[in-house]
């Protein structure tokens, strides 16, 4: 695991995630508006959306659903639970108060698994309500205040959410990073949400404090707008050398909010804890205990798919690649493995097909056009040396782009017909006597001289020979 | 006047006209409105159109609802599509709701003709309508006297015969206790049986909208129409409502009447001296009169004084002039929203919603509003207790007859003290109804108010009709 800018003297530091999602559902949490983004503004609304007098929430069965989805995901326990409200004033909250879960979540005490077993708590998974989206006009901080005038879209008020905390056990930004990235993929698996930062469908407060081993965790700051798993690696790094810096010049770190500016790179003071909102929780009348029942809970259990570590894993084990590697995760990613599985199936060489699926079919989704016999076909072309790795790689371009098709026709067709090794063992002969030069900085050693030599039996072989094959013969040649 | 049940049965058959039945009423409102002032608004062409439909409707054959040609008058705290809806506050002057709440689709399913919205205390806080930001309304028995309130307006308008029924909202008393001082039946249904959509609250775990009518079988006819499981209140109860007019003649031989022998003190004796009447009356035909004790409702005033301003904090903090009702411009976000609730509510509601926010502030949490839910359950326990020994319980509706205008505005804790009896049961959620029964001092209506379990609307009403019988 790469370690980033690891902090100075021994300084140790400690990250917790709160990550908000948006459920997939067509309606919002408490009312039959549709759940919808990108809509004209303040079209989706009605009463209870609005907070109009009179209106009550009616719970979204869907969201319910989804959320446990999410817990069960996560190892949680899936509990009764109950409904808070959680007063404070701001235009976009239509009620003066949000609706969400307090001392009885939903989901609690789970857990998620990072590369190298590294094991993250999660604290709880709750269900709450978005609240409108402000946008300030004039003005140059964003900001509500000194602007000129805002304007309120509710199209996002009540907006089913669940919130996932995790405990305070990330100890690098690497593991922040891949913290956000592997729940992302558990939540696109269970089709809880599209989970998407730039449409701030999944929004990170990230919670940052330092200490030395041995000693209790530092006061901790939580740093808010970070919409991009990059940006969750760059707040905490600049961050956590904000708070050593700031505790070895002799200070003291503030418990506080703090801003995450992505363009200049730093963190600043939103509201300290002192001007923190006291927000007089109390159980919402309006609403009963939720309190799903087992069997509920066992058929959402039952329902949920193979997750994303499980199939990186099986993956892995079919292919021979590494379970965190890169083509493992961007596969499942995808969800690609299953078409993987099928090229396998189909006799194709498992290592060739999962690299060439990670590399090629970006674009194919999870259930890309060419038929698995025919990748299948031309792993093994290029496995028996039939052709070149970059003959193969064009013949893959061509099979993409024919959405499939007959790939010894193709090579035919393109004149990629493999040469016999004592063909290739002339040319290279020929090559040697054409460049002694480089063949005796080869025999003595130079390594880079071995590129000259490959070339003009490349030249010499209109592309057709195998690198490979070269390489090994002139390994086999030099005294 | 005429009853509930007379006017369904005469427009049903084609005797009574629903459209004469609303002239009546509404000639009954130019005579003497601008003296009682039980409205905030008379939608007198609303009412004139919607009974001309019910007559037509007849004409031609069709069938009729339970209430065809009904004149009934709304608190106006209940949403009204497109008919100002005001909580008889400043803040809300103006606003028209975009949707009927379920009870006035209820009642207009049913054909009743809804003849207007009726005068409240701001929000529903007070008991004397003297806390509307429009003005109090009369007491028709002596227009020198407070009609009750909340919902004062309401029970003014079936006492002095301006509609024909009425709907309320009680969250302490604010159907029952002016009911008793205007000498009508007023009816709070147990928590979940009416919807509560639509209703402004004012302290949701508390409120519930129940029926003003001139007699018993008139409010359980009324009840019968607007209760009902509504998908739209998650707190309403998801069973259909008992059936009530089948069970008024049934009588009350054999049933157990409660008796509360530490009841609060400062009743007085003129209303004391009808509950007595009332018992003897009950014992007459046949009913067992039980001793039972209820040891927490000493503390159910403070307690309810703690919760109610909790919710409504919370409930009344969305008046913030930023979407809907008055605003007051001023120069940044926070001095707008100070400006403009510090014009747009009045003292009582403001007082409360100190209280209420002081009560679940941090570190006031536990000792205020915490305890005051501990009290709740201890009610309820000693609900359940005098329970296992009786039927219903009788109580005072209110400590006093209807007070004179004025004589407790200066006194907060003497007006909250009017709500001593009937607070119990909205903290504990069930049901309970005042009956007239007979006069007190200065010639005043009295109320007895009967009480009863969860669900034990059946048992009540069969009290109350013989109370009502034995008159």
């Amino acid at each position: 695991m790469s370690e980033v800018a690891a902090l100075p003297n021994g300084w140790q530091l400690i990250v917790g995630l709160e990550v908000h999602v948006e459920l997939a559902t067509k309606t919002k949490m408490f009312s039959a508006s549709a759940n919808r983004f990108g809509d004209e503004p303040n079209t989706n609304i009605d009463p209870v959306t609005l907070g109009l007098p009179g209106a009550l929430p009616v719970l979204n069965q869907h969201a319910i659903e989804l959320a446990m989805r999410i817990g069960l995901a996560l190892n949680c326990k899936v509990q009764p639970c109950t409904f808070h409200r959680k007063n404070y004033f701001y235009p976009d909250l239509p009620k003066a108060y949000q609706i969400t879960q307090y001392d009885h979540p939903l989901n609690i005490d789970g857990h998620l698994m990072l590369p190298g077993e590294v094991r993250i708590g999660i604290e709880r998974a709750h269900l709450e309500e978005d609240t409108g989206k402000s946008t300030h006009f004039g003005g140059s901080s964003g900001r509500i205040h000194g602007s000129d005038y805002s304007l309120i879209d509710f199209n996002r008020a009540g907006v089913p959410l669940v919130e996932i905390v995790s405990r305070p056990d990330i100890r690098t930004s690497e593991q922040a990073r891949q913290y956000v990235g592997e729940l992302r993929s558990i939540l696109l698996a269970v089709g809880a949400s599209d989970a998407k930062m730039e449409e701030g469908s999944m929004r990170c407060d990230v919670n940052v404090s330092v200490h030395k081993p041995g000693t209790p965790f530092g006061t901790r700051c939580e740093i808010k707008n970070v919409n991009s798993i990059r940006s969750v690696g760059r707040a905490i790094d600049y961050e956590a050398r904000r708070q050593v810096d700031v505790i070895e010049g002799g200070g003291t770190i503030r418990q506080e909010t703090r801003h995450w500016d992505d363009a200049t790179g730093r963190t600043e003071t939103l509201r300290t804890k002192e001007d923190a909102d006291d927000y007089r929780y109390f159980l919402e009348p309006d609403l009963v205990p939720l309190v799903p029942d087992q069997s509920w809970i066992d058929a959402v259990r039952a329902a949920l798919p193979v997750l994303p570590a499980a199939r990186r894993k099986a993956l892995a084990e079919l292919c021979g690649v590494d379970k965190d590697g890169e083509s493992a995760i961007v596969v499942v990613e995808r969800g690609q493995d299953d078409y993987v599985a099928a090229v396998v199936a189909a006799g194709g060489d498992p290592r060739r097909a999962v690299v060439y699926v990670q590399q090629a079919f970006a674009e194919q989704g999870a259930t890309p056009k060419v038929p698995a016999k025919d990748l299948a076909a031309l792993t093994i072309l290029e496995r028996d040396a039939k052709v070149t790795s970059t003959q193969a790689k064009t013949l893959l371009t061509d099979l993409i782009e024919a959405g499939g098709g007959d790939v010894s026709a193709m090579a035919t067709k393109r004149g990629f017909e493999a040469l016999d090794t004592s063909a290739v063992e002339a040319m290279v002969d020929a090559a040697i006597a054409a460049e002694p030069g480089a063949w005796q900085k080869y025999c003595n050693g130079e390594e880079k001289a071995l590129g000259a030599l490959v070339g003009a039996v490349m030249k010499s072989s209109k592309g057709k020979a195998d690198g490979k094959v070269i390489t090994a013969l002139l390994q086999a040649k030099r005294p | 006047m005429q009853k509930l049940v007379d006017i369904v049965a005469g427009v049903t058959n084609g005797s009574l006209k629903a459209s004469a039945v609303v002239e009546e009423h509404l000639a009954r409102i130019v005579a003497r409105e601008s003296e009682i002032h039980a409205f905030n608004l008379v939608t007198a062409d609303q009412a004139r159109n919607d009974a001309a439909k019910v007559d037509e409707d007849v004409k031609s054959g069709k069938k009729v609802g339970a209430l065809a040609g009904v004149p009934i008058a709304l608190k106006d705290n209940m949403c009204t599509r497109g008919v100002e809806t005001t909580c008889s506050s400043k803040i809300l002057q103006g606003w028209k709701p975009p949707y009927d709440a379920t009870v006035v689709t209820k009642l207009r399913a049913a054909g009743a003709v809804i003849m207007g919205k009726t005068n409240l205390d701001e929000f529903a806080m007070g008991s004397s309508t003297e806390n509307s930001a429009f003005g109090p309304t009369k007491n028709p028995h002596d227009v020198s006297r407070v009609p009750g309130g909340s919902s004062g307006g309401s029970a003014a308008a079936v006492s002095a015969g301006f509609a024909a029924a009425s709907l309320g909202s009680d969250t302490g008393g604010s159907i029952r206790q002016p009911a008793a001082l205007c000498g009508v039946v007023g009816v709070k249904p147990t928590y979940g049986v009416v919807s509560r959509y639509g209703l402004v609250a004012f302290a949701s775990s508390l409120d519930q909208i129940g029926p003003f009518t001139s007699d018993v079988r008139d409010a359980a006819t009324l009840l019968e129409v607007i209760s009902g499981h509504d998908p739209m209140d998650s707190t309403s109860i998801p069973q259909a409502a008992p059936s009530l007019v089948s069970v008024l003649d049934h009588g009350v031989a054999g049933m157990r009447i409660g008796r509360v022998t530490d009841l609060p003190e400062g009743c007085e004796p003129d209303v004391l001296a009808r509950l007595e009447a009332a018992f003897d009356a009950l014992r007459s035909a046949g009913a067992i009169i039980v001793d039972i004790k209820l040891p927490s409702i000493q503390y159910c005033l403070t307690a309810y004084y703690l919760i109610a301003p909790a919710e409504a904090s919370s409930n009344l903090a969305r008046y913030d002039g930023v979407r809907y009702g008055n605003r007051v411009e001023a120069a940044d976000l926070n001095a707008m929203y100070a400006a403009t609730r510090e014009a747009g509510f009045g003292e009582e509601v403001k007082r409360r919603i100190m209280l209420g926010t002081y009560a679940l502030s941090a570190g006031y949490y536990d000792a205020y509003y915490g305890k005051a839910l501990k009290v709740r359950r201890l009610i309820s326990d000693d609900f359940a207790h005098a329970y296992e020994k009786t039927d219903v319980i009788l109580t005072p509706t209110s400590p006093s007859v209807a007070f004179k205008f004025g004589s407790k505005t200066d006194n907060p804790l003497a007006m909250y003290l009017c709500d001593v009896f009937t607070i119990p049961t909205n903290l504990a959620g069930h049901p309970a109804m005042s009956v007239p029964f007979g006069t007190g001092a200065n010639s005043m209506p009295v109320g007895v108010q009967v009480l009863a379990t969860t669900l034990g609307e059946q048992a009540m009403f069969k009290v109350a009709a013989e109370l009502e019988r034995s008159l």
